[in-house]
């Protein structure tokens, strides 16, 4: 811990909370239908926008309604996004100057894109520099930080309508509620952030990358493109796909400690904002404050831990004579995958929020972290991803652990379980068991799946999980293609597309990872913990660009999103339908510390305890290995 | 299915506005003086060529130029390629490096200096004692490969090698470095940090 360290964090919470309640009664006025000073500008467009939809104002959908416009969107989003990377090829020569097509989005890549980037996840198998061009990014890809993040603000005020009214059959329109969050609060927000990450030096050009001769002689070719539109649509949606492959880290995303500020900022500002606005419509702030209440003080904790891991460095580190303790000239610690003008601090800070976020964007490598350092963030996406979580998703992934944290307390106190004067019976507790169920299920089990599967290349037995390089050489690619068993393909990287000679058949899944044993495994875990909690972030050493890999992550971001959504809808509905119950000496208070303290042990009781001993595999051996300076 | 229009629709909306409209708004802003440069990509050029961004770093090996950190972009400062090396603390790769000779003597092409390496190097380039402690940013890669920046303590050991192969005063070379030298943002947020290619450029001016 290091005293400047701490300050960031702490001054970065205060105007996190500065924002909360203005943010918040606005989001409340614009999903309430309300007059807001924007209305004069935007509500001729919101009108236009549902007249060309179809869409009638006050058609009230009840739940099964609304969840099934949600999902026929998300499709529709989902099959124009893999036929547009398909067909990237065919954009005009101005949003493809790389000239890349098909080749580099392969069937299972587009798949995995489409479905990484509809489930705001962001998960990318692949480097955007060598594989996607403009026309991708902007059109095929960025459209879905907008869309999913919209999607998930309504899917977040539809929840909380649900305990809002009484005796009520619907719980709003989707198609409604999605105009609005993107017309009244995504645009303007990244209007003034966009122009402001402009002038912090985010470019924002069509230009092809450029060749120059650098300073000293050495070539060098400069990827550009529309870099500002992309990113902050990518932080304020909690999205994280980055235009760079280094995400954040790349100087042109992230030039400055000012546009690292901001980054963070808008991460979190949707996020936080609608506990208050939960408060409100509920009819009284203090339930939002100890849902806010709670997860701050699992986002402080984080952050300290993460930041004191990685100021402290590595054993190995300080054998080689590395200085790890900070100077006021150098920032000491684990540098390894950090950028010098983010120090110590702001890595970890940014790392920390991230991954409480449903973010993913990264401003370093998380899969260089110290073992406790890299911790941190898999244990915040592990929570369901409820510390502030993504737009929307982290209020409803919360609220969902509001319903099992008043049952556990009716059990234990033994009084009726009630939340926001609503009887919580038992179709809401079996909802919110079976969400939070299946995504342990789809961790662990593709974790799992991808420790020990094997696709041979070869029918040696002894030799069964060898990688093979295969020569493209139209002479000898034949035959070396031949000798290799049918399912091979299955964990194959198509390394020719993206300009190298020969094409690698991984063999065994385990063939992917970059780091040997404990660290290995933490890729696979992690990889399946972010696809599945839809964060997008990784522990990026792993290639996850073959058939295994893109089509399990794939499956596990549509499991974690639509899986999640679909039973937590179906709470709205019930609690709608219900009606208010008098508050009596029986009933549990939710707008109180204590419950915010019961809520943080329910969310580690019942999530992050099923992953503790994934985790202890992972970076908890890894810590202990560390200690007594072995390498792997 | 009445939800189809509107999912089709709006999906549509969705491409022209967010897809098309918003990067479309945002390079007419990018235009205006002023933001210009910036939205261009903060290129510097030197006798009427790019020589590269003042955003991205850029290697340097002669002894009279500021080094950079190590880098994992490519075959190192590859712009078209950012990327950490993603290697984990307790990796041996990082730690001790990858040192074979093929079978004709070369060296293998998957050969990996680690960090062991890069400091040996460091304070042979910079003539420190064999079991000087070094600044963490000098012997580590960075996340993007493309950090433009070094620690001011790596630069301050590095002046007196500048100073020497220049035939400065070491006063003269700290100065600059102090020059282009980015302050924390308010005085808190990230790390002071010295723009190499600045530097460098400054360097060479000042002859």
């Amino acid at each position: 811990m290091n005293t400047l360290g701490t300050i960031q964090i702490l001054l970065f919470f205060v105007i996190i909370l500065a924002l909360t309640k203005p943010l918040g009664l606005y989001m409340k006025r614009v999903f309430d239908g309300e007059r807001t000073f924007l209305s004069p500008i935007l509500r001729p467009i919101e009108l236009l926008f549902l007249r060309v939809c179809g869409v009638k104002e006050d058609d009230d959908q009840p739940w099964t309604s609304y969840a099934i416009a949600m999902l026929i969107f998300s499709v529709a989003g989902m099959l124009f996004t893999y036929a547009a990377l398909r067909l990237q090829g065919f954009a005009p020569a101005f949003l493809n100057p790389q000239k890349y097509g098909g080749d580099q989005m392969t069937p299972h890549l587009a798949f995995d894109t489409a479905a990484s980037f509809t489930t705001n996840t962001n998960w990318q198998s692949y480097s955007p520099e060598a594989a996607i061009n403009y026309w991708s990014n902007m059109v095929a890809l960025a459209i879905h930080n907008w869309m999913s993040a919209a999607t998930g603000l309504a899917i977040a005020i539809a929840m909380v309508r649900g305990f809002a009214r009484k005796s009520a059959k619907g719980i709003g329109n989707f198609w409604v509620d999605t105009i609005r969050g993107t017309l009244y609060v995504l645009l303007p927000l990244s209007i003034i952030a966009g122009v402001a990450m402009i002038a912090s030096g985010v470019p924002q050009n069509f230009t092809a990358p450029m060749a120059v001769k650098g300073l000293e002689g050495a070539a060098q070719t400069l990827a550009l493109g529309p870099v500002a539109s992309q990113e902050v649509i990518k932080m304020l949606g909690t999205n994280g796909g980055g235009f760079f492959n280094a995400n954040s880290a790349h100087p042109f995303e992230n030039p400055n400690n000012f546009c690292n500020l901001l980054q963070i900022i808008l991460i979190f500002s949707i996020p936080a904002a609608l506990t208050y606005t939960f408060g409100k419509m509920v009819g009284n702030v203090k339930q939002g404050w100890a849902v806010f209440g709670a997860m701050s003080a699992m986002f402080l904790v984080g952050a300290f831990v993460a930041n004191s891991a990685e100021q402290g460095g590595t054993d190995l580190l300080t054998k080689a004579h590395v200085m790890t303790q900070a100077t006021a000239t150098q920032p000491g610690g684990n540098m390894e995958g950090k950028e010098v003008r983010f120090g110590i601090g702001a890595s970890t800070l940014f790392a920390t929020i991230t991954t409480d976020a449903s973010c993913g964007a990264v401003n370093s490598m998380h899969d260089s972290y110290t073992p406790i350092g890299g911790l941190v963030p898999m244990f915040n996406i592990l929570t369901g991803e409820v510390i502030f979580g993504g737009v929307g998703a982290g209020l409803y992934g919360m609220l969902m652990f509001a319903v099992i944290a008043v049952f556990i307390a009716g059990l234990m106190v033994g009084r009726t379980p009630e939340y926001l004067g609503k009887k919580i019976e038992k179709f809401e507790v079996q909802m919110a068991m079976l969400a939070t169920l299946i995504l342990a299920a789809s961790v662990l089990g593709f974790a799992a799946l991808s420790a020990n599967t094997n696709y041979a290349t070869t029918t040696d037995p002894k030799a069964s999980d060898m990688y093979a390089t295969v020569n493209l050489d139209p002479k000898k690619q034949q035959a070396d293609i031949d000798k290799l068993p049918g399912n091979a393909s299955w964990n194959a990287l198509p390394n020719s597309a993206y300009g190298n000679p020969t094409d690698t058949y991984y063999g065994s899944t385990r063939n992917n990872l970059n780091n040997n044993g404990a660290h290995g495994f933490s890729e696979i875990l992690y990889a399946y913990a972010s696809a599945t909690g839809n964060n997008g972030s990784a522990f990026a050493g792993i290639t996850a660009n073959t058939p295994h890999y893109n089509v399990t992550l794939a499956l596990a971001m549509l499991i974690g999103r639509f899986l999640m959504i679909i039973p937590l809808l179906a709470i709205a509905g019930s609690m709608a339908r219900k009606k208010i119950v008098p508050m009596s000496s029986g009933t549990f208070p939710t707008d109180t510390t204590t419950f915010a303290a019961l809520l943080i042990g329910v969310v580690i009781i019942v999530n992050v305890l099923t992953y503790f001993p994934a985790l202890a595999l992972g970076p908890i051996v890894e810590h202990y290995q560390m200690k007594e300076l072995k390498t792997q | 299915m009445k939800h189809l229009r509107p999912a089709i629709i709006l999906t549509l909306l969705f491409v022209i506005f967010t897809g098309f409209g918003f990067p479309a708004v945002m390079y007419g802003i990018g235009r205006i003086p002023g933001l210009k440069d910036k939205a261009d990509g903060s290129l510097i050029t030197k006798d009427g060529q790019v020589i590269g961004s003042s955003l991205i770093g850029q290697n340097f090996t002669k002894p009279e130029y500021f080094h950079p950190r190590p880098s994992a972009a490519g075959n190192g400062y590859d712009a078209n390629n950012s990327s950490g090396t993603n290697l984990g603390p307790t990796n041996d790769k990082l730690v001790n490096g990858i040192h074979k000779k093929l079978p004709d003597g070369k060296d293998d092409p998957g050969n990996f200096d680690g960090i062991v390496d890069l400091a040996k190097a460091y304070r042979t380039e910079n003539g420190l004692a064999a079991d000087a402690d070094v600044p963490s940013d000098a012997v580590t890669r960075s996340a993007s490969g493309l950090d433009p920046h070094i620690s001011p303590a790596n630069a301050y050991i590095q002046a007196d090698r500048v100073a020497k192969a220049r035939k400065k005063s070491v006063d003269e070379v700290k100065k600059l470095i102090d020059d282009n030298t980015d302050p924390r943002f308010l005085g808190v947020f990230g790390d002071p940090a010295v723009n190499v290619l600045k530097l460098n450029l400054a360097l060479d001016a000042a002859k």
